[in-house]
């Protein structure tokens, strides 16, 4: 790929905002409120979701903790349950989602040679929410009667009859969620449709961009389907509707239904970017094209429209006739198909390459192995007969952890680390992100992998307190828990010194085998790019 | 995208009204969460300052950013890239309020063709009526629920179907709006424009109407089952977004007035129309499947 | 390397099989790795299931991770290894959906057969009422006179690590469900309130308790024993607290049991009438009240019965609980609907209402002096 510059149309020559092309940022606390750049944005939603990750991750510790022996120690049941609660939905809504939307802002418009996102001022808006959303969430804590305790989950009647107070307030917030989430969403979708560089055609695209196209068609689909889903709860909760409540003819199954709908296609939100950080980084450090690019996007989009009819696989033991558990018990399993050529194609990319292992590659590699230990779990768990006994217990918390953690997670620390030098301009502390790296690797594996093995015999999730039987490996996977929290202590070290400029100058391309529009502009990335498109060829 | 005709894209300046946005955002959640609190408990307080002060900072943002907006739309510096933006943004907007419309749709389809039949024994459900519910007996519209709360079904004949000949109109209208607008033809315009206000207005008179009604002689209130449940929020959101659609055509009736729109340059006159169109479709959709089916 | 690798693989086969994992998996060993085979047919074929899935994903797995690590050691550039150029090959790609797609058949067909004879509940032997509530279970015989709750019997001091935990800490309860070997069990199970779940593992039978609808199950169990589970949905505060233990005797020791049963109850309910025409003693009531209240409501109201605020109100010092007499005998029997609070007149005897709700009164500093009888309860429970 090569690009040239083209002119722009001379009518507008003459535009009266010539002043904003300057390529230097405004300064000051009123950059970062009223910014309309996408790279400035970008940077706040990632600074806003690790931080999140940091205070969701402190909610994880403290389960952990209570967790390390049986009996109490030091949370109540109640408050336990609101740790667990608020860890998922912060996690999901504050980390994982606003970590991809931020790499979202900063990559594709530079990716497909747009000026910059197709709606500016909006992204400023829908960043902003964010944090006033979780302050909601998070403050709710507070409130006499505590935040949400009923799961990340929120069956109903739960959440509604049986719930305290502050649960308007849960609902309002993820209203705002949704809000923010959607606009983000409306946005990367109008970019890639329209501002792509002349000859940037749709099969000529990064994956990235396609993987977050579809992601974006996914959240315009599903969130407004949550939002209907906490507007029930709040009518039942407070005006006396019964949707979810057999004596007025409604049903509590409804519910998990309506939720599902929604949370099956939000797990592949949480995954499908992922998907595409890593068919960037694995051909980049293999010196090698991308083995099955077609294939890659069909993939990516057959797990998307396969998503939407497997929901009801969280919903094996609820009572459903047997015909629709076999329905989504046989759904579920064809989406292993797609998502194995991806796997195959990013190991036929290696094959036959030339290998370095840098950090973005450390994490890749990382990434394909556990994700795909998380995609098997999964896979056992759309057996309907055996997901009877892995249902609600601690093989389910495995599973996502494995394809949240060192999938989501994991695939962010990757991109981070990729892109890192193009943002900043200069090289991130290696031997630090190298031990970021192994200490994260080992903890992360005895956080979760006894997991299973709890989980099999018997231990259920979302519960602060267990029988002695399984004292020893939830003695090792708190140790786990405590190791890989504080290894995320190191990458903070990495971005604080990344964030304050340190470090050796690289050049535009940065890796050796990197390939794309984002290379070809300077490191760092000035303010504004492609003021005029480039042609790609 | 042909290649040479490239315009160079808008990238507006810093702007406040985002962040007074999301403050707005910010004080509706937390003043509508209270309100709805207070309701149930005297700890709770002061939910109506704060919901009220959240939409007065709504309401100061969107003047501020469609000012904005005009402005720059009148000055020229949109492109036909730009335009397409706003159009595909509105598109898929729409999108989602198609998709919030589904879960409430999704509801209506799941109890009447599962919850309610299950609860009267259907499927696997035999022990459930013998059992649970046994003097219930399953209906649609279900007029007397399993805890025996009764009300009455609202017919489609009559009001609904007169809001119904009344919304279609008005999409007609609408259209011939647009289709003046395009001609350049601005008196038609107004005069398709204003006839489309007023039969919205006249739909939402006949909607509440409609509720007092329900209320007041069939005794279906929002408490009377998931019949009444679904009736009223899938009714009320289809009425709060013809309110919206409205006045978002009053605003553009004033805007056309003070001489806004070209034949090539309206995109929010045609956001607006989509809209209106969209929320024609709803109703249709609700006529067919809460009042006749 | 060759040789690495194919003793790498040799001992990942084994690892997956039976003979690891299978072996250790009795129910009180604290490093059980794999699921429980049970004491059920159909538990056994959930096992052989489990161990099908996993050996498949095992094998997947170290063709895949074998071929990745491959290409990672010899591939590399620091070994010189130039790139090639190859980017797409139908033929492979196409070999690579198919494959796994006939897997997931061979995977599919013995899932469903499993599933649909699991969800056969038709000709039962018997039937048992499962009924869950915040956070106890309630069993009803459908053929018998028989029902009753089960509460978790661990003691409040070893869940506060004050006494040494016992052996089967938080798996224990005072009355466990009783049924028959050999005969096919059938559950009927809902819930009063949320959604609980009713799981025996060694049944491989976890089936949700939905409040207004009920769900099925059954069993046919083999081997007479003690076999324990707990409730497999998050229920509120104390779902952690809610287990279930079901006793499988041999048919005739099962009639006997029943039998029995039924006996006790109705003479229990006998003595019900015969304490309406007497008085009991403040000291009494006081002590059988504060058991009753430690089993049944420190749960919600607190050991202390200060509550939690915003959640479950206190009740030392409310005005119920001070002032209001009918509205506390009102509030014991019929509960509040749409709230955690339970209607407890059929779930506890007359004289254990009037012990705690005279306990109520007098604990905690509330001292009302008042002293209510199993009378004055019956009284208002038949609208007197
Ligand atoms: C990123 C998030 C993510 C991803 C990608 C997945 C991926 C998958 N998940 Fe997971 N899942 C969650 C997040 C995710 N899940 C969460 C958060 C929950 C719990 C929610 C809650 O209750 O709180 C959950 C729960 C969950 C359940 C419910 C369990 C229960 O509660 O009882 C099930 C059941 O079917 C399931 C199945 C699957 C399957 C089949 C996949 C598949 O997509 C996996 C496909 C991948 C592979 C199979 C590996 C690679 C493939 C090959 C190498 C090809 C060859 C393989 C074969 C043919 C075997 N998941
Ligand atoms: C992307 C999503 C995501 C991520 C990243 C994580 C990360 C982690 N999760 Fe989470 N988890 C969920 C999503 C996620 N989880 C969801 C959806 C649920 C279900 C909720 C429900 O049931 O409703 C869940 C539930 C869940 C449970 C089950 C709780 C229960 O059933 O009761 C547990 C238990 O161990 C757990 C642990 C952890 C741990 C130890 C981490 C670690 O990876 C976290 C590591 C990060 C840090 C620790 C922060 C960095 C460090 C510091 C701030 C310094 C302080 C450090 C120390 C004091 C050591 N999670
Ligand atoms: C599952 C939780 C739970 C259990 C168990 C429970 N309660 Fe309650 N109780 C509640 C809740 C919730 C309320 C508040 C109801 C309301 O909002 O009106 C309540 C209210 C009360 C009140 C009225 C207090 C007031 O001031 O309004 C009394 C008295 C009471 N309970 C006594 C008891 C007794 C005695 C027991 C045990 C036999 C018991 N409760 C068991 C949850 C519980
Ligand atoms: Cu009952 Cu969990
Ligand atoms: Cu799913």
């Amino acid at each position: 790929m090569s690009t040239a510059t083209d002119t722009a149309n001379e009518d507008l020559q003459h535009d009266h905002h010539d002043d904003h092309h300057a390529h230097h940022a405004p300064s000051g606390i009123t950059r970062w409120l009223f910014t309309t750049n996408h790279k400035d944005i970008g940077t706040l939603y990632l600074w806003f979701a690790f931080i999140m990750f940091l205070i969701g991750g402190a909610m994880a510790m403290v389960i952990r903790a209570e967790l390390f022996q049986p009996g109490l120690q030091i949370v109540d049941p109640n408050f336990f349950n609101q740790m667990t609660t608020v860890h998922g939905l912060i996690m999901v809504f504050g980390a994982v989602m606003p970590a991809f939307t931020g790499l979202a802002n900063w990559l594709v418009p530079m990716m497909i040679g747009a000026p910059d996102m197709a709606l500016p001022r909006m992204n400023n808006w829908s960043f902003w929410i964010l944090p006033f959303a979780f302050l909601i969430l998070i403050g709710s804590l507070f409130l006499p009667g505590g935040g949400p305790n009923f799961g990340w989950t929120f069956y109903a009647p739960l959440s509604t009859t049986y719930s305290n107070d502050s649960t308007a307030l849960f609902v309002f917030s993820v209203h705002i969620m949704g809000i923010s989430s959607i606009m983000g969403a409306i946005n990367v979708i109008v970019t890639i449709f329209n501002m792509r560089a002349p000859g940037m055609t749709w099969m000529k695209m990064p994956l990235f961009v396609w993987t977050w196209l579809i992601t974006a068609f996914l959240l315009i689909a599903v969130m407004p389907v949550l939002a209907g889903a906490v507007t029930m709860v709040l009518t039942d909760k407070f005006f006396g509707t019964s949707f979810f409540d057999a004596a007025g003819g409604g049903d509590p199954v409804l519910f998990q239904h309506i939720f599902w709908f929604f949370g099956h296609p939000e797990v592949y939100i949480m995954i499908l970017p992922a998907f595409g950080i890593i068919s960037h980084i694995i051909p980049t450090f293999s010196r090698k094209k991308l083995f099955g690019y077609a294939s890659m996007v069909y993939a990516t989009a057959s797990i998307a429209l396969l998503s939407f009819i497997v929901w009801a696989h969280h919903m094996f033991t609820t009572g459903m006739p047997v015909g629709a558990e076999l329905f989504f018990m046989f759904a579920t399993m064809l989406i292993s198909v797609p998502t194995g050529v991806k796997v195959f194609n990013w190991v036929a990319t290696m094959w036959r390459g030339s290998m370095t292992f840098e950090v973005p590659m450390l994490f890749a590699l990382a990434f394909i192995i556990l994700f795909t230990i998380g995609g098997f779990s999964g896979l056992m768990l759309a057996i309907t007969p055996v997901d009877f006994q892995y249902h609600d217990t601690y093989f389910v918390v495995a599973h996502f952890h494995y394809v949240l953690v060192t999938g989501a997670i994991f695939s962010i620390m990757a991109a981070v680390y990729y892109w890192l030098p193009k943002w900043t301009g200069k090289m991130f502390d290696v031997t630090l992100a190298k031990w970021h790296f192994w200490c994260s690797l080992i903890s992360v594996n005895l956080l979760f992998f006894p997991m299973h093995f709890v989980g099999l015999a018997g231990m259920p999730r979302r519960i602060p307190d267990y029988s002695l039987q399984f004292a020893d490996f939830n003695k090792w996977i708190s140790i786990g828990g405590f190791a890989f929290g504080l290894s995320q202590l190191i990458f903070l070290a990495v971005l604080i010194k990344a964030s304050r400029k340190q470090g050796e100058p690289v050049d535009d391309r940065v890796w050796e085998g990197a390939e794309g529009l984002e290379w070809e502009i300077p490191s760092p990335a000035p303010y504004h790019t492609f003021d005029t498109p480039p042609v790609v060829k | 995208m042909a290649q040479q005709e490239y315009q160079k894209y808008y990238v507006p300046e810093q702007s406040v009204w985002p962040i007074v946005g999301a403050v707005a955002l910010f004080l509706i959640a937390v003043g509508a969460g209270l309100f709805v609190m207070q309701t149930v408990s005297e700890t709770w307080k002061g939910g109506g300052i704060v919901l009220s002060l959240g939409l007065l900072t709504l309401l100061v943002m969107l003047v501020g950013w469609f000012k904005n907006q005009i402005d720059e739309s009148m000055s020229g510096l949109y492109s036909d890239q730009l335009g397409r933006s706003y159009r595909q943004g509105m598109a898929w907007f729409i999108f989602s309020e198609v998709m919030f419309f589904a879960a409430f749709f999704g509801a209506l389809f799941y109890a009447r063709t599962i919850a309610v039949p299950w609860l009267g024994g259907a499927s696997n459900n035999a022990m459930t009526n013998e059992v649970l519910w046994p003097t219930f007996e399953a209906m649609w519209p279900l007029t007397s629920t399993p805890d025996g709360t009764t009300t009455t079904a609202m017919g489609w004949a009559g009001l609904p179907l007169y809001n119904t000949i009344i919304l279609m109109v008005s999409s007609v209208t609408c259209h011939f709006a647009h289709v003046s607008l395009e001609k350049n033809e601005r008196s038609k315009l107004t005069m398709w424009l204003g006839a489309t206000i007023l039969l919205g207005c006249l739909f939402l008179g006949l909607q509440v109407y409609e509720y007092i009604h329900a209320y007041r002689d069939l005794g279906l209130t929002l408490q009377s089952g998931v019949y009444g449940n679904t009736f009223f929020l899938l009714t009320g959101f289809h009425g709060m977004h013809v309110t919206l659609g409205t006045i978002i055509l009053m605003v553009l009736f004033l805007r056309i007035l003070k001489g806004h729109f070209t034949p090539e340059n309206h995109f929010a006159f045609q956001a607006g129309s989509w809209y209106w169109h969209f929320v024609d479709v709803v109703w249709v959709m609700l006529f067919i499947f809460v009042y006749i089916l | 390397m060759k040789k690495t690798l194919t003793s790498l693989t040799i001992l990942l086969t084994m690892l997956s099989s039976h003979a690891v994992l299978a072996e250790t998996a009795s129910s009180k060993d604290p490093y059980q790795l794999n699921l429980t085979k049970g004491v059920t047919d159909i538990s056994q074929q959930v096992y052989d299931l489990h161990m099908l899935m996993f050996t498949i994903c095992v094998v997947i797995g170290v063709i895949v991770f074998g071929v990745m690590f491959i290409s990672m050691f010899l591939h590399r550039k620091s070994k010189g290894h130039k790139p090639a150029n190859f980017h797409e090959s139908v033929k492979v790609e196409v070999a690579w959906t198919v494959v796994p797609f006939i897997i997931l058949i061979f995977m599919a067909v013995p899932a469903a057969k499993t599933l649909i004879a699991m969800e056969d509940t038709t000709a039962p032997d018997m039937s048992v009422l499962v009924t869950g509530s915040q956070w106890k279970w309630h069993y009803k015989y459908m053929d018998h006179d028989v029902e009753y709750y089960s509460l978790l019997a661990t003691q409040r001091e070893q869940i506060n690590n004050k006494f040494a935990k016992g052996e089967n800490y938080l798996l224990e309860v005072d009355r466990p469900l009783v049924i028959p070997t050999g005969q096919k069990v059938r559950f009927l199970i809902t819930s009063d309130d949320v959604i609980h779940s009713w799981w025996v593992p060694d049944f491989a039978v976890k089936k949700d308790a939905n409040p207004g609808f009920i769900n099925e199950a059954w069993t046919v169990v083999n081997e007479p024993g003690v076999y324990r589970g707990q409730c497999a949905e998050l229920c509120g505060k104390d779902h952690g607290y809610m287990p279930v233990v079901v006793i499988a005797k041999e048919p005739a020791e099962f009639e006997q049991w029943v039998a029995q049963q039924a006996a006790l109850q109705q003479q229990a309910r006998e003595e019900e009438q015969r304490l309406l025409s007497m008085n009991m003693e403040m000291s009494d009531l006081m002590a059988t009240g504060e058991r009753v209240y430690q089993t049944n409501c420190a749960a919600c109201h607190m050991p202390n019965g200060e509550g939690l605020p915003g959640v479950f109100p206190a009740l030392k010092g409310s005005p119920i609980t001070t002032a209001d007499k009918p509205a506390h005998i009102d509030i014991l029997i019929n509960g509040r609907t749409g709230t955690a609070m339970q209607a407890f007149g059929k779930q506890l005897s007359l004289s254990e209402l009037s012990a705690v709700i005279t306990y109520t009164r007098n604990a905690w500093g509330n001292n009302t002096g008042d002293v209510v009888q199993p009378k004055d309860v019956y009284a208002v429970m038949n609208g007197q």
